[in-house]
């Protein structure tokens, strides 16, 4: 599957995440700058009604698939644009690698996207004999440093701080100036502006598409997707199946639920909104337009138990309040997205097979599904996940099913617990060193690797009770 | 008032305690305690793991050990939002729906229960101590109960509180992820101590017996002067 990043087993890649003390304060920094600033901003609405009326606005869409993805074609169509719609990855990716050859393309500007990443849209492009940039400040500093992969679906080089990235602009561009973000920025600026003006093609992913109008936004702090879009002569809009909305009406209720949850801001600095390719009065945009829809197993979560997860509007909210992902960071999940999304989605689209630790990555403490500005019920998806580990694919591993065969059978009789619970003192006995359990078998070693484990109380609660009840109460 | 304990295994096992505690603050607030012996494990750790089927068995036991129940009160956030879940785990029985339903309805977490039914803010205990506070995810996002257990600390004659630091973030505990993901529950329990000792406080207190175990375990691994104790035991002592 092409959104896997990284090598090595999970359990590998969370070491090397907890060992990165680095990237951890990088992580934990974010976490707290981002969620102050969304806790101020969320303050000022009545946050409980807007994420409702958000929730509400994706379910409709969801239910309504088919009718509004039509709309949105023929309004595109209507406007001169082309429209294709790609099953898989694969097929979306030949299809823009047929634009490419028919334009005889050289060069490829993108904006920030994460399906174009889903996809692996670049090594097509790159196959397909073309130069590709990212002129997202974020994904720009990450293609440059050897195509480092994103570790936020948000703020992708989340895991490298300004000193990182000026070693990183010295070592690949000559940067010879300070780590100022302001520094670092101009001079990512000055290189990318010469690639807009030489780029024959410019790709850009899409937040809300709007169905009645056949025109796409693109939600942005740096105004890179303006010039990805009014400079070259050919645009390209790839756009995940389920992101797209009825009406203007809606888009600026999940504009303003996105900006908010994301970054902490009432509005970006950019909110570009495109329809169609250039028309007769129009001084600048694209000659020729193409949106390429991609499914790539969405219609498979559709109608299914998961399919509030395609309400999402990547905001990664849940991300930036995961206690998880704050100690082991955005790549030990081994897929471009992370965090409780990522745990819930990467299965999703990528398979038990390459995924199946990734829903019990979770203590299930359900701040993302507190932070979701549309409600998604994530950790509750990720125990539908377990069940399903569990039940239908038969993963888990041999000695936790027999252990939870004893607990259906031991937890269900009262008298197998009551006896259960009273020789545990004895049976533990041998690992009890006064109060506690130091060193634990079966299940308890693990524990104890941590933590201390209490020795069960010689008079259990039950038995105080009971006794206290026969000596009448004092 | 008629109050019909559910101990949670871990309290009845592990923490009496917690339990004794309890029993004898609610007495003193003028209930009548009683503590069927057929209750078993509300099946959390089952049914957080994937294994629903083996978890109805237990959460069955337990809707017909508190079916006579009027009030059901337990010193567990976390298992009491276990009891709350059941209508939605047995969704669509028509036998087990209504029954769980009404469990549910009349389960409270301790806390929750002096003060919301009982209408108590200020059950009268003295304890002298510097204390700070963990409010379980549980307890706060799932069952919605935020101010109960501060308003009773807040009225406790002699306590002297500090407010946890990241106080919303998650102990590491989360069941079977303690001992599934070891090396991140360890990274997330340490956060949370090192909080813990920035208050300067030489008392954590929390209402969750669960979380009280990882916190409290590696408190005392770590061999930390800090004590560990149920909020029902603070509530409890004069
Ligand atoms: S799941 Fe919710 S919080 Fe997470 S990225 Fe999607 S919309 Fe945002």
């Amino acid at each position: 599957m092409t959104m896997k990043i990284g090598t090595g087993q999970f359990k590998e890649r969370v070491d090397q995440g907890i060992n990165d003390s680095f990237m951890r304060g990088a992580v934990a920094g974010a976490q707290e700058r981002i969620g102050t600033r969304r806790n101020d901003v969320i303050s000022e609405l009545n946050w409980e009604e807007w994420r409702s009326h958000g929730e509400e606005i994706r379910q409709h869409v969801l239910e309504h698939l088919d009718y509004y993805l039509e709309q949105l074609s023929e309004n595109v169509a209507k406007r001169g644009g082309h429209v294709f719609f790609a099953q898989t990855g694969e097929e979306a990716n030949e299809y823009i690698q047929q634009v490419v050859a028919k334009k005889d393309a050289k060069k490829v500007v993108k904006s920030k996207s994460m399906v174009t990443e889903e996809i692996s849209l670049n090594t097509a492009l790159e196959q397909a004999g073309c130069e590709v940039i990212e002129t997202d400040l974020g994904e720009y500093i990450l293609q440059v440093d050897d195509h480092d992969p994103p570790s936020h679906i948000v703020v992708p080089a989340l895991h490298k701080n300004k000193e990182k990235i000026r070693d990183v602009f010295s070592e690949k561009l000559g940067y010879q100036l300070t780590s100022k973000p302001e520094e670092l920025a101009g001079h990512a600026r000055k290189k990318l502006r010469e690639e807009f003006m030489a780029a024959d093609i410019g790709i850009t992913g899409c937040n809300f598409a709007v169905a009645e109008t056949g025109s796409f936004s693109l939600v942005t702090n740096e105004g890179n997707a303006d010039l990805v879009t009014s400079l070259p002569k050919t645009q390209i809009t790839v756009m995940g199946m389920e992101r797209l909305v009825p009406t203007f009406e809606e888009m600026e209720v999940l504009v303003s639920l996105l900006t908010r949850s994301a970054v902490g801001q009432k509005l970006t600095s950019y909110i570009t909104v495109l329809t169609g390719p250039r028309e007769e009065l129009d001084v600048d945009g694209p000659e020729e337009f193409h949106l390429v829809i991609v499914d790539n197993g969405r219609s498979n979560i559709l109608g299914g138990d998961f399919q509030s997860v395609l309400q999402c509007i990547r905001c990664a909210a849940c991300v930036n309040a995961c206690p998880v992902y704050r100690h082991v960071g955005g790549h030990s999940y081994g897929s471009i997205y992370s965090g409780p999304i990522g745990a819930v989605l990467s299965p999703l689209l990528g398979g038990y097979d390459e995924y199946k630790e990734l829903p019990y990555a979770s203590s299930l403490c359900a701040a993302c599904t507190d932070a979701c500005p549309v409600k998604i019920p994530l950790h509750e998806l990720l125990l539908k996940h377990r069940q399903i580990i569990v039940e239908k694919e038969g993963k888990a591993p041999i000695s936790e099913k027999l252990a939870m065969k004893a607990f259906g059978l031991g937890a269900a009789s009262p008298l197998l617990y009551k006896m259960g619970s009273k020789i545990a003192p004895m049976a533990m006995n041998p690992f009890t060193d006064g109060d506690k359990i130091s060193k634990g078998p079966g299940p308890l070693k693990a524990w104890t690797e941590i933590r201390e484990f209490p020795a069960p109380n010689k008079e259990r609660f039950r038995d105080w009770f009971k006794n206290r009840e026969k000596g009448g109460k004092q | 008032m008629k109050v019909t304990l559910f101990a949670t295994c871990l309290v009845d096992m592990f923490q009496s305690d917690v339990g004794k505690a309890t029993v004898e603050l609610l007495e003193r607030l003028g209930c009548e305690i009683d503590f069927p012996e057929a209750q078993v494990c509300c099946g959390q750790p089952a049914y957080n793991s994937g294994y629903v089927k083996e978890s109805k068995e237990a959460m069955k036991r337990m809707i017909e050990t508190f079916e006579n129940a009027e009030y059901v009160v337990s010193p567990s956030g976390s298992c009491t939002a276990m009891f709350r879940e059941y209508p939605h785990v047995f969704k669509g029985d028509s036998i087990w729906e209504p029954r769980a339903l009404k469990l549910a309805e009349k389960t409270y977490e301790l806390t929750q229960f002096i003060v919301d039914v009982l209408k108590i803010e200020d059950v009268g205990a003295r304890f002298e101590g510097k204390v700070t506070y963990h409010t379980s995810c549980h307890m706060t996002r799932l069952l919605r109960v935020a101010s109960a257990p501060m308003t009773l600390l807040k009225n406790v004659n002699g306590l002297e509180f500090t407010m946890l630091p990241g106080k919303e973030q998650c102990c590491g505990f989360g069941g079977t992820f303690s001992v599934k993901m070891g090396q991140i529950s360890e990274q997330m329990v340490d956060e949370k101590v090192m909080h813990i000792e920035e208050t300067g406080a030489d008392y954590i207190i929390g209402a969750d017996a669960g979380c009280m175990l990882n916190i409290g375990g590696r408190i005392q691994r770590t061999g930390k002067p800090i004590q560990v104790l149920h909020i029902a035991e603070v509530l409890n002592s004069r």
